[in-house]
């Protein structure tokens, strides 16, 4: 682990300066460098290993590199990913990378040339955001068999402004973070900048809120400044707790100290020196890189007292969720701070004016902190030149689900979605159809096809019933059923629900019980009708956000699937063959090539037949040696209706009807 | 894990409760605390947690069951957690649960076995849902799996 030797405490832009030399001697050394993404999804993917297969292997040939840690830069489909830097050659990202391969790799390194099979992109530059300069990797191109990051489809219309640094940098180094322009426009916001003139450039800029509400976050300041009161908090919303959304672990793994500098310019321009970052349970690195990054920040004197020399103070503590998703409003996240259950409060009054302790509160999430930096050191202009008419910015989507890739991206609003799952994600795997995209969490809907021109940004995703939310965007194929998955959502919220208000605790649990119902083909035409109706009434008299929008996953599927529920109602049929109690799995003996995959794989054993040639193919010769193979077969009454079968089979002649 | 005795619960309540100062705000902080070291909440701490930090036993068992972190019963030897995440769940969680739960002959409405080998947990979602369906084993991760890969790997935990 590289500890900071230097400790000196930093006062002048010249302190500064020194340390960004540090970094970029770090991120830029004289000798080949192979950085391995180990954020939590590499790590899944196996990079670990990978890494100690690196290690081994450079140690082995004696080779001048050194291995080093970055995070994930978002193509999580390729992971493990390994980024390559020869000094005075273009930087090259390799994916699909497992220690097999390693061999191949430093054998191609050695002999100048590049491992092309694995090669994804390549880098003549590195862009310095902040400062809107560019480091210079490479005098010519020297990899043009590999695409620019600007000519490689998932990263063609893609501008990193909140993942700036993520699988870029070692995020365990402030210095390679002050090396890329870090604590520039904190400097600049302290020593340059009255607290109002931070937040007129926060308005101007026109960022909203990317946790969900889409909130402009300047007028959201103002109005905390302004609000009375000596003792006043900054809370940075670390709880994404969205199934299907990652973003703010993403960006915590691998920019911490993205988040801690935009946390300090919010204080600053509010008036307060006292922030929170309320994380995750289920974030466990995130959480220690965030208290790593902090203790560099505090011994560097950016955290503490008197930072810069001008007098402001700033003290940040981490606060840990307990996982409930609840905690993801901003008064129950508050009230779980204060060590309370996390129980949400009517807001008749704003907790910019009494939210902690009653105290005034400003909370943003991390994806909004992380854009303030580039927005101060860029200016307001730049960023409002970004994305759509009331979506300003970028956004990052988690793009997942039945998508050829699937990563992390980050757009300018007002994309299309179908520049997202086509261009980026490269449409749908195994030529299936695309049936709907999720947005928004629990408190989205399902939007489809119909929709895909749609542009993306906070208001075009309301007017078809979904929202923005936190950013997830889980792609399905003719394979999910939305009726399951509204079942899923309610099931979700259902148990999510705090319990503190009525509508949402009994009604999210009436209509998961009607949905099962339909699920299970037991359900009767005025049910749906019934569902309707709950939905109105969870949507209209919930006290927080989570009950008001739980409707929306039920109300968007029946708005533009209601086809799907007829068909469960009255054929008692699940067109896309997921809900069990109607389903029946059975194998076309033609079709069959006797493999026997789907039996090994089937957890009760009720697959049976003989693994060989398929008979069709089999000769008489085969037959007498006992080559040949006999079809399988389902046994249908012992048959749970799991799916490994119809997911195994490698040539489709699982049928599920 | 087996259960705690009562004066290392009670112990151990006090030390933490006294890091932190026995605010009342630290009430959830000190109970990760505990859990951490024991993996889950004896009664015995709570009752002490309950003490030092002047809050009703009431509420502390109510913050305790409120958050599902927590634990009131010891948990085994090695924690599985599933994600059910929505990508995920469109990918078949639900079938790599009900693979994990057979292999391990949990019963209805269990999450440890009798061995107290294992504990068996679904969780929302662990942001990491590109590699979806997701599993975590004591704290390593593991994706893109299928039911053949997951009696693979806990073959190696047996």
């Amino acid at each position: 682990m590289s500890e900071s030797v230097q400790t000196r405490v930093i006062r002048a832009l010249a302190d500064l300066e020194q340390v960004a030399q540090i970094g970029r001697q770090r991120l830029y050394p004289q000798c080949i460098k192979l950085k391995v993404g180990l954020g939590t999804c590499g790590i899944a993917a196996g990079a670990v290993r990978l890494r100690e297969a690196l290690e081994t292997e450079v140690r082995k040939r004696g080779l001048d590199a050194e291995v080093s840690a970055t995070t994930c830069i978002g193509f999580c489909q390729r992971e493990p990913l390994v980024d390559v830097q020869v000094p005075g050659r273009s930087r090259v990202l390799y994916g699909d990378m497992t220690p097999d391969s390693v061999g191949d790799l430093l054998d191609a390194i050695e002999r100048g040339e590049v491992l092309s099979e694995h090669a994804i992109a390549r880098a003549d530059a590195d862009d310095e955001l902040v400062s809107g300069t560019q480091y210079q990797l490479a005098t010519e191109v020297t990899e043009e068999d590999v695409p620019s990051f600007a000519g490689c489809p998932f990263y063609a219309s893609q501008l990193r402004v909140a993942t700036r640094n993520c699988g870029v940098i070692d995020s365990d180094s402030i210095e390679e973070y002050v090396g890329r322009g870090g604590y520039r426009a904190l400097y600049t916001a302290l020593t340059e900048c009255a607290p109002e003139q931070i937040i007129q450039i926060i308005t101007d800029s026109g960022l909203r809120g990317r946790g969900g509400g889409g909130f402009p976050t300047g007028r959201k300041w103002a109005s905390c400044r302004s609000a009375r009161g000596d003792t006043k908090y900054v809370v940075c919303n670390a709880d994404e707790g969205d199934p299907g959304a990652y973003m703010d672990r993403s960006v915590l793994e691998g920019d911490p100290h993205g988040v801690l500098e935009g946390l300090m310019i919010g204080g600053y321009a509010i008036g307060t020196g006292e922030a929170f970052i309320y994380v995750r349970e289920e974030y466990p690195l995130a959480r220690r890189k965030l208290t790593r990054a902090i203790r560099q920040a505090e011994q560097y004197g950016l955290i503490g007292e008197d930072i810069f020399g001008t007098g402001f103070d700033f003290h940040v503590k981490i606060a840990r969720g307990g996982g409930a998703f609840v905690c993801g409003e901003s008064t129950a996240l508050m009230a779980s701070i204060e060590g309370h259950v996390g129980e949400p409060r009517a807001k008749h009054i704003h907790t910019v004016e009494s939210g902690l302790w009653d105290k005034p509160t400003t909370l943003n999430n991390v994806e909004t902190w992380a854009n303030v930096p580039v927005i101060i050191g860029r200016g307001a202009d730049w960023f409002a030149s970004i994305g759509s008419e009331g979506s300003k910015g970028t956004k990052v989507f988690s793009l997942v689900g039945k998508v050829k890739n699937t990563g992390l991206v980050e757009v300018p609003m007002g994309i299309t979605l179908r520049e997202i799952i086509y261009d980026i994600g490269g449409g749908i795997p195994g030529d299936k159809e695309f049936k709907a995209v999720q947005t928004g969490g629990p408190s989205g809907g399902c939007i489809p096809a119909d929709h895909l021109d749609l542009e993306v940004d906070f208001d075009r995703l309301s007017e078809v019933g979904s929202m923005m939310g936190s950013g997830g965007m889980i792609v399905m194929d003719e394979d999910s059923c939305m009726v399951d998955v509204a079942r899923y959502f309610l099931n979700f919220l259902r148990e999510e629900s705090c319990g503190k208000c009525t509508p949402c605790r009994e009604g999210n649990q009436r209509m998961f019980e009607i949905l099962d119902k339909i699920c299970r083909g037991e359900a009767r035409e005025e049910d749906l009708e019934l569902l309707e109706d709950i939905a109105d009434v969870v949507k209209t008299t919930s006290l927080c956000a989570l009950g008001k929008s739980a409707p929306n996953p039920v109300l968007s599927t029946i708005r533009y699937f209601r086809d799907e529920y007829e068909a469960h109602i009255r054929d008692k049929r699940c067109p896309a063959g997921v809900c069990k109690a109607l389903v029946t799995y059975s194998i076309d003996p033609e079709a069959c090539i006797c493999c026997g995959r789907c039996a090994a794989d089937c957890p009760v054993e009720c697959i049976s037949g003989k693994k060989g040639k398929p008979p069709a193919k089999a000769t008489d010769k085969d037959r007498e040696e006992g080559k040949a193979g006999e079809p399988f077969r389902i046994h249908a009454e012992a048959c749970i209706k799991c799916g490994s079968c119809y997911e195994v089979c490698p040539v489709g002649a699982v049928q599920r009807t | 894990m087996p259960a705690v005795e009562p004066d290392v619960a009670i112990a151990r309540a006090d030390e933490v409760a006294e890091a932190y100062g026995s605010e009342r705000s630290s009430l959830i902080h000190v109970l990760q605390d505990i859990q951490e070291e024991f993996d889950y909440l004896p009664r015995d701490s709570l009752r002490q947690v309950s003490e030092r930090l002047s809050v009703p036993l009431a509420e502390v068992l109510r913050v305790a069951t409120f958050y599902s972190a927590f634990s009131l019963e010891p948990r085994g030897e090695h924690l599985i957690t599933v994600c059910t995440g929505t990508a995920c769940h469109v990918k078949g969680a639900g079938r790599i649960l009900d693979a994990i739960r057979r292999e391990l002959r949990l019963a209805d409405g269990r999450e440890t076995t009798d061995d107290v080998k294992f504990t068996v947990r679904s969780v929302r979602c662990m942001g990491c849902c590109a590699l979806a369906p997701v599993i975590n084993i004591d704290g390593e991760p593991y994706g893109r799996l299928t039911v053949g890969r997951v009696r693979e790997i806990l073959s190696d935990y047996e």
